[in-house]
């Protein structure tokens, strides 16, 4: 996988607060606008509940509560990014997400010399593309699956 | 070539080739004078060899190959069975079983290597071989290939032949090894027996022999009118020959006809099943390839197919009403109709999910015998109900608690033959395995005419390891106390024995049957026997639930966790060490808030002087919880609430709402 990854270097961007942050695209199964959420007791106050997508039961991640920013209401540009990791279906509830775009292997800032709000572990590295900067997330850490499989 | 395609084909049909031997095994040990079983077995070996060899897992293709011989032999009259003879059979069926098993498991075969068995199985044919045929001379033996060779027709002539006095022979005849042209010296050969004789028989046939497709030797059956001297006199005028057999075949003219005949006539009607199952193959070769499959009657596929047009026909119709100045009847009407069809399409779908217990069943005579012969208990297992159709999965998971309860059943419920002598019981055993659908659920029995369950025992049992104290001991009935059974660490046996000792108690069988959503009754008679009754649902996609609301949310309790609905008055709930009981039909009944269990916020306020409560079960125990709204009771499909969100406390899973929302279902059993 990792392989394909690296010969692949687009990626799905999204927005929290003011800045954006991209997920590999081999990750991404859809990206769905927000639909009727159930939430779910007994779980990790992230995970915002689950949604119906056309019969197959998905949980939601709040990423802004996993990221520790302030809680947001769900407005009509806030959109659900499916991904599918090793068999696991999760949902990615963020800001806004419109765009994919291309950043090259060598665009890419490794984070070790940089100082972040958050846990720097979520962060992969950080590209350049144009004046933008974007934050490249570690997904399989985020949801905490990666290691495991 | 690449098999691995076929690689899943291939497993299926050994599978259902092995049951049916493992059947025929059974039966042939009852009555092993019957030729027909025999003969099946022989066919199955046979098959079994082929499909192995062409998917060249030779270990299996060299073991049912000696199997053949052995059975071959047998068939001709030349082994007598015995029981020895069947448990090697029985032996190379596990060892047939073991490598279908590894080629499910990793794609091939492994390398077991039977040696062993097929040592066994050629000191067998030796033995056979070396005992004296009546009709064979002292220097000759029949080679065991022939019988097989022979077809109607030589039989047909060789009777003709009889009834008109003429002489039928075996002639074997081997070159010598240094004969340059084979074809050409064969040719002498079979121009000098014609001149004699009339050649009906040829091994290998007449045109490979022409073609020198075979090795130094073949072999021969004639009718001639002369003695079977004078033929020899001939041959051995031509040289190059290095032995001339001649055998009379007239001797054993009939037994060879019996068995012929019967396997015949068997081949002809197992041609075409296997035609048939060929055409399934077809079938199902074509939806490619799967993990868990399943046999689906084209019967019902074609139902499905049915009401899926239907359904297309239906929205056809409602788009034309949407575009039209459609009236309001015939909206309603077609929506009646698509509901009456995907009530059918629901109805559709689980059948093809369903599975005849067969599968399960199947595997229990075999065990049962083993069993009784380890334990030196004669029992006989009687079944009934094998064509009880249960879902898929059910078929998956019921297996090892029958096999627990049988083993049971056969270990501490029947006596040994002396006791039940002396009880007046019938020297056999008796286990009877039953299954019948009942209403929306499946039902099997285990039953057996044994000791029956020993209530003080089990009453002492209990005592002794501290599951329950004296007092209870005193209060319990005796349904309290067998229920005792089912407990965690608990086990009557005095000894721990081969068959139930192995570390799955009764309480493993109740809780994988619990995790299936049925439930385990027992029903014993002392000295009269016992019977354990499992009760499962008919599928376990789909069950009836209770929909309630807490706060704004909405939740689903399973309907079989629930005893009863009631309300109770707000002030008669006491607290007892800060957790809230109330008396209820004379017992103390623990009282939990869903909203509080579930997190669920509510309007504290809202202070009501009664509330709606649910009772739930788990085994003998009860719960009530407190909920808003009683929604009502509906079907409802349980979907998982995938890897992610496994094994929530409280959550037993998820489903979709009518109104594409999306309900939990919740886990009553773990509040206890």
């Amino acid at each position: 996988m990792s392989n394909h990854l690296e010969n692949n270097n687009q990626y799905v961007i999204f927005k929290l607060e003011n800045e954006f942050y991209g997920i590999p695209i081999n990750y991404v199964e859809t990206i769905e606008k927000v639909l009727e959420l159930t939430r779910v007791p007994n779980t990790p106050d992230y995970v915002k509940g689950v949604i119906n997508l056309r019969g197959v039961v998905v949980p939601v991640v709040d990423l802004r509560q996993r990221f520790n920013l302030k809680t947001k209401a769900i407005a009509d540009e806030s959109r659900i990014i499916i991904l599918s990791i090793e068999e696991v279906v999760v949902g990615l509830l963020v800001d806004n997400s419109s765009e994919v775009i291309t950043i090259m292997e060598e665009a890419i800032d490794s984070t070790s010399n940089l100082v972040n709000s958050f846990e720097d572990d979520y962060i992969k590295g950080i590209g350049k593309v144009d004046d933008r900067m974007i934050i490249i997330v570690d997904i399989p850490k985020i949801l905490g699956i990666a290691m495991e499989s | 070539m690449d098999m691995s395609q076929y690689l899943d084909i291939f497993i299926e049909e050994s599978k259902e080739h092995l049951q049916n031997m493992n059947q025929t095994l059974l039966q042939l040990e009852q009555s092993p004078e019957e030729l027909s079983l025999l003969n099946e077995i022989f066919r199955i070996a046979h098959t079994l060899k082929g499909m192995s060899s062409t998917m060249g897992f030779t270990n299996i293709a060299h073991l049912t190959h000696e199997m053949e011989n052995q059975l071959h032999a047998i068939r001709s009259g030349e082994l007598k069975i015995n029981t020895k003879i069947i448990d090697i059979l029985f032996t190379c069926f596990d060892q047939l079983d073991k490598y279908i098993g590894q080629v499910e498991m990793n794609g091939s075969e492994g390398d077991m290597i039977s040696g062993e068995l097929i040592k066994q199985l050629e000191a067998l044919q030796a033995t056979a071989n070396n005992t004296p045929s009546p009709v064979a001379g002292d220097d000759i033996t029949i080679n065991p290939q022939l019988n097989i060779q022979l077809n109607e027709y030589v039989h047909n002539v060789l009777r003709k032949a009889a009834a008109e006095d003429l002489n039928t022979y075996m002639v074997k005849i081997t070159l010598d090894a240094k004969c340059m042209l084979k074809s050409a010296r064969a040719y002498i050969i079979i121009n000098t027996l014609e001149r004699l004789s009339e050649i009906i028989h040829s091994n290998p046939s007449i045109e490979d022999i022409e073609d020198e497709k075979f090795e130094h030797s073949f072999e021969l059956v004639v009718v001639a009118k002369s003695d079977k001297r004078i033929l020899e006199k001939e041959l051995n005028a031509i040289s190059e020959i290095e032995s001339i057999e001649i055998v009379d075949l007239k001797a054993n003219d009939i037994t060879i006809e019996k068995s012929e005949d019967e396997s015949i006539t068997l081949m002809e009607t197992e041609d075409e099943h296997q035609q048939t199952s060929a055409n399934q193959n077809e079938n199902r070769s074509k939806k490619g390839k799967t993990g868990k499959t399943v046999r689906v009657d084209i019967d019902r596929l074609d139902n499905l197919m049915n009401l899926v047009s239907e359904l297309i026909i239906i929205k056809t119709r409602l788009e034309d009403i949407d575009g039209s100045n459609s009236n309001h009847n015939n909206m309603h009407e077609a929506i009646e109709y698509m509901e009456r069809i995907t009530t059918s399409l629901h109805d559709a779908v689980m059948k093809v999910r369903m599975v005849p217990i067969e599968r399960v069943f199947n595997r229990f005579p075999r065990m049962v015998r083993d069993l009784s012969r380890d334990l030196g208990k004669e029992i006989t297992l009687f079944m009934s109900g094998e064509e009880t159709e249960v879902d898929r999965t059910v078929i998956d998971e019921i297996g090892d608690p029958l096999i627990h309860l049988i083993r049971n059943s056969i270990d501490h419920g029947i006596e040994d033959p002396e006791t039940r002598a002396r009880s007046n019981k019938a020297k056999n055993g008796t286990v009877r395995l039953v299954a019948y659908p009942d209403g929306n659920s499946v039902v099997i029995e285990v039953e057996d005419d044994g000791k029956g369950i020993d209530i003080e025992k089990v009453k002492n049992k209990g005592l002794e390891r501290g599951i329950i104290t004296p007092a209870q001991g005193q209060s319990m009935d005796d349904n309290e106390i067998i229920q005792l059974l089912f407990h965690p660490g608990f086990s009557t046996a005095d000894k721990i024995s081969d068959i139930s000792g192995r570390g799955v108690g009764l309480d493993v069988v109740k809780t994988k049957i619990e995790s299936l959503g049925g439930v385990v009754e027992v029903d014993t008679r002392s000295g009269r026997g016992s019977k354990f009754i499992i009760r499962l649902p008919l599928t376990l996609a789909i069950i009836q639930a209770l929909l309630v609301n807490i706060g704004a949310e909405k939740y689903a309790i399973p309907l079989n966790n629930i005893k009863e609905i009631t309300t109770i008055e707000a002030n008669t709930i006491r607290r007892v060490q800060n957790n809230e009981v109330v008396l209820y039909r004379n017992a103390t009944l623990p009282i939990m808030r869903l909203s509080n269990l579930l997190n669920v916020q509510t309007d504290e306020t809202l202070d009501t002087e009664e509330y709606i409560v649910v009772i739930v079960k788990k085994g003998d125990k009860t719960a009530g919880l407190i909920v808003d709204h009683l929604i009502g009771q509906q079907e409802i499909v349980i979907k998982s609430l995938g890897k992610f969100l496994s094994n929530i406390k409280a959550i037993a899973g998820a489903t979709i709402l009518g109104n594409g929302s999306v309900a939990l279902i919740v886990d009553t059993n773990s509040f206890f």
